[in-house]
């Protein structure tokens, strides 16, 4: 057992450490004195970033070489993310694009797809989204009701709507889940696609949410022409193509988790500096329940990282992880404005915006309750609840809900 | 980076489940607490011949040298069966001696178990009190540790201390008291004059606990350390997490078997989601626990000044899920679970009284605390 860098591992961290010392002068600023205020300048100056750190190696660690990655392995890019912080620039802006996306069509999308798109979304200059969720299918993913039609030439018509889409108002294309057959079970008629954004009949809307703020859009496409080669992984696959996305997403969250600034340090330093809470018991005590666990899933991302490094893939319980964050966070909102009072909520501040946001991730990447159900079955074994939804029809299950109602 | 277990340490813990599975410590624990004290296995025996009560020990000194994980992973074991073993007694009190030159001597027969300690148990200060305390015999006001005053090369140590693992029938005495207001290890012999040792069973018959009174009592001091006295202290924490999360571990298992099997309204009740729900919030906390075990694990060795927190995350973590596991298991199984015949009130003793020992869970989680805010006050 070893938290130390192996004496390779500790070459890549020197390495990456004196790239990022040679090149940080060039990365946007987006805090303090001189931070670029204007978002479309933001992204703009974030994307140019990106391209560099992609030259230096810093992007697409585990990429394999032939796509521009570094062919290294989750280990090496946890230390390119610990470099980066320490450096305190940005990292890459097309996290869910190099980190899930990208990954997917490696795994799953034909020679012509990799060439023409992989390079582009390495270096920032396409940025992607990922088109799953919708109003009507979150948790259930597999009830997307998007549609895309074969046409008599081979191509496809796209029509429906998407949701919690991060990105969207800036990418050039996003990985869509669509059903292509609605006369066979749900998992089996759903189908893959690259869509690009800028295309006729696609519009894009911020979605507000609690903070005022739009983190997320909405993405509505209306009768939208895709050819036959957008799609990834064979028509009729999209259920385990996006499954490979999906477990992308749970390394990415297994490596990154603390990148979210849910930390124990960060809570304490905010108790720290009120002295009468820092003495008073039940302050003290509500504060070392959440660190605890805080701080044992700084542990649980190791762990996953030293059975990553032996090639096994994350299961669902990398989930557990998930939950604890996510409540953890909302305890300690809630301490700190105890603690502070209303001046914790003023609008402009980072406990308001962290206490309005964390609500609504308490869903992102399947809800609490889903997220339990799905580790209890596969993780502890128990019995699955009937469902209604098995061996039908897509078509024919509007009705059968109705009827059980 | 690798947090993984060695080849070595699957094979420590294969072997410890191997030895415990020979006892019947169910059935034993029920009858000592109708009142056959007698009925409980004596352990020690197994523990000598398994290699345990060594493992902290340099190998010099006939021990295997093994580190905090290592006697983590057989405590789990310990838990998993709720063993009566002296180990969380024994361990700390090597590890002290392992430290000072001055306990060198009485290494060897620690080592093969031919004789055993007991840690005498004293916090070390905290952010907001500055002072060595000990757990009171009862109440909320923490007690003051033991006091030594030189004698020759020795010390005569004076205090008491309450609810101490494995103080009965312990051949050594081996904690920290202070001279002149400052801390020191100090090794006391069980029948030395001065030294009371009163035997008590509090709620779970397989603790063996025992209130200790020293009075002037003759002692070695210990040339350890500070950072080893505390250092103490925080690996018996990590013991208790250890053998609180191989607890939850048959809890666990045991309550998920049953939801398998048992059957109403024509569904096993694991397919209700209430059930599902509250047995994975237990392998929540019990996979918390884990990981946060690794970190102590490398804390004592790797990054001592973090031991502290390590140690007392998990303690804290761990005790929470022990009483989870416990009530889980009782609430799965119904009524059934609530009997005298069943195994899962001896979890829930187990977790009332482990909660409350060594500081408790509480003093951990505030430990927690004030480390962290310790450190932000660094930052």
């Amino acid at each position: 057992m070893d938290l130390d860098d192996t004496q390779e591992q500790a070459a890549y961290r020197a390495q990456a450490r004196a790239w990022l010392d040679e090149h940080k002068s060039q990365a946007p600023v987006l805090d303090g004195a001189g931070a670029l205020q204007d978002e479309s300048e933001i992204i703009a100056a974030r994307r140019a970033w990106q391209g560099k750190l992609a030259e230096g190696g810093l992007a697409g660690v585990t990429w394999p070489k032939d796509f521009g990655g570094q062919g290294l392995g989750p280990i090496e890019q946890v230390i390119c993310n610990q470099e980066i912080a320490k450096a305190k620039v940005p990292g890459i802006l097309d996290a869910i694009g190099v980190g899930m996306l990208g990954p997917t069509i490696i795994a799953h999308g034909t020679d012509e797809q990799k060439s023409r798109y992989l390079g582009p979304m390495l270096h920032g200059d396409e940025v992607w989204c990922q088109l799953f969720s919708e109003p009507a299918a979150g948790s259930d993913l597999a009830a997307v009701q998007a549609r895309a039609r074969l046409q008599e030439d081979g191509s496809w018509r796209l029509s429906g709507q998407k949701v919690w889409t991060t990105n969207a108002q800036f990418a050039s294309y996003g990985l869509l889940l669509a059903r292509t057959d609605s006369d066979v079970p749900k998992h089996k008629g759903l189908t893959m696609f690259i869509v690009p954004i800028d295309a006729q009949g696609v519009t894009v809307r911020g979605l507000r949410q609690i903070s005022g703020e739009a983190e997320f859009n909405e993405v509505f496409f209306d009768d939208v022409a895709l050819d036959a080669d957008a799609v990834v992984g064979g028509v009729g696959n999209g259920w385990g193509t996006a499954m490979t996305t999906l477990m992308f997403e749970r390394v990415t969250i297994g490596l990154g988790s603390e990148g979210m600034g849910y930390n124990s340090n960060r809570f304490a330093q905010a108790i720290a500096a009120d002295a009468d809470a820092r003495r008073d018991p039940e302050v003290r005590h509500t504060l070392g329940e959440i660190a605890s666990e805080l701080l044992a899933v700084r542990f649980t991302g190791y762990r996953t990282l030293s059975a990553l490094q032996k090639g096994q893939v994350p299961g669902p319980e990398s989930g557990l992880a998930k939950i604890t964050i996510v409540n953890g966070a909302i305890k300690a909102g809630d301490l700190i404005t105890d603690v502070l009072g209303p001046d914790a909520l003023s609008e402009d501040g980072e406990w308001a915006y962290m206490i309005s946001f964390l609500p609504g991730l308490k869903s992102a990447g399947g809800t609490e309750e889903i997220l339990r159900n799905t580790i209890g079955e596969r993780v502890l074994g128990l019995p699955p609840a009937p469902r209604l939804d098995k061996g039908i029809p897509f078509s024919e299950l509007r009705s059968k809900e109705t009827a059980a109602a | 980076m690798n947090l993984s277990l060695s080849d070595e340490q699957v094979f420590l813990r294969e072997a410890a489940r191997g030895t415990l599975s020979r006892f019947r410590t169910f059935e034993a624990i029920r009858e000592a607490l109708d009142g056959d004290a007698g009925a409980l296995p004596d352990l020690w025996p197994a523990a000598k011949q398994a290699g345990w009560p060594g493992l902290l020990i340099a190998e010099e000194h006939g021990g295997a040298g093994l580190d905090a994980f290592d006697a983590m992973l057989v405590l789990g074991e310990c838990g998993r069966v709720l063993a009566p073993v002296a180990l969380l007694g024994h361990l700390p009190a090597t590890a002290i001696l392992n430290d000072s030159p001055a306990g060198a001597s009485l290494l060897q027969a620690l080592a093969t178990g031919e004789r055993r300690a007991a840690y005498l148990p004293v916090s070390p200060p905290d952010d907001v009190s500055q002072k060595w305390t000990v757990d009171p015999a009862s109440g909320l006001q923490r007690g003051p540790a033991p006091t030594a005053t030189a004698d020759g090369d020795g010390a005569r140590v004076s205090g008491q201390l309450a609810f101490v693992p494995d103080a009965p029938g312990a051949d050594l005495l081996v904690g920290v008291a202070l001279l002149d207001g400052k801390p020191v290890g100090v090794a006391i012999e069980a029948d030395a004059s001065g030294v009371t040792v009163e035997a008590t069973t509090r709620y779970d018959a397989s603790r063996s606990l025992g209130h200790v009174t020293l009075q002037d009592a003759p002692a070695i001091v210990l040339d350890a350390p500070d950072q080893w006295l505390a250092s103490a202290w925080y690996l018996a924490q990590s013991l208790v997490a250890a053998e609180s999360l191989g607890s939850v571990e048959t809890a666990l298992d045991v309550s998920v078997e049953y939801a398998k099997e048992r059957h109403t309204f024509g569904r096993a009740i694991g397919s209700y989601q209430a059930v599902k729900h509250s047995l994975t919030e237990v392998l929540r906390q019990l996979d918390n626990g884990r990981s946060l075990l690794y970190y102590a694990g490398w804390a004592r060795g790797g990054g001592p000044a973090e031991f502290p927190l390590a140690a007392s995350a998990a303690r804290s973590v761990a005790g929470r899920a022990l009483d989870q596991a416990a009530r889980t298991m009782i609430s799965v199984h119904g009524g059934t679970g609530a009997t005298w015949e069943h195994d899962a009130p001896l979890y829930f003793r187990r977790a009332q009284l482990s909660r409350r020992l060594l500081g408790g869970t509480a003093g951990a989680t505030d430990r927690v605390a004030g480390e962290l805010l310790a450190q932000a006050d660094a930052a």
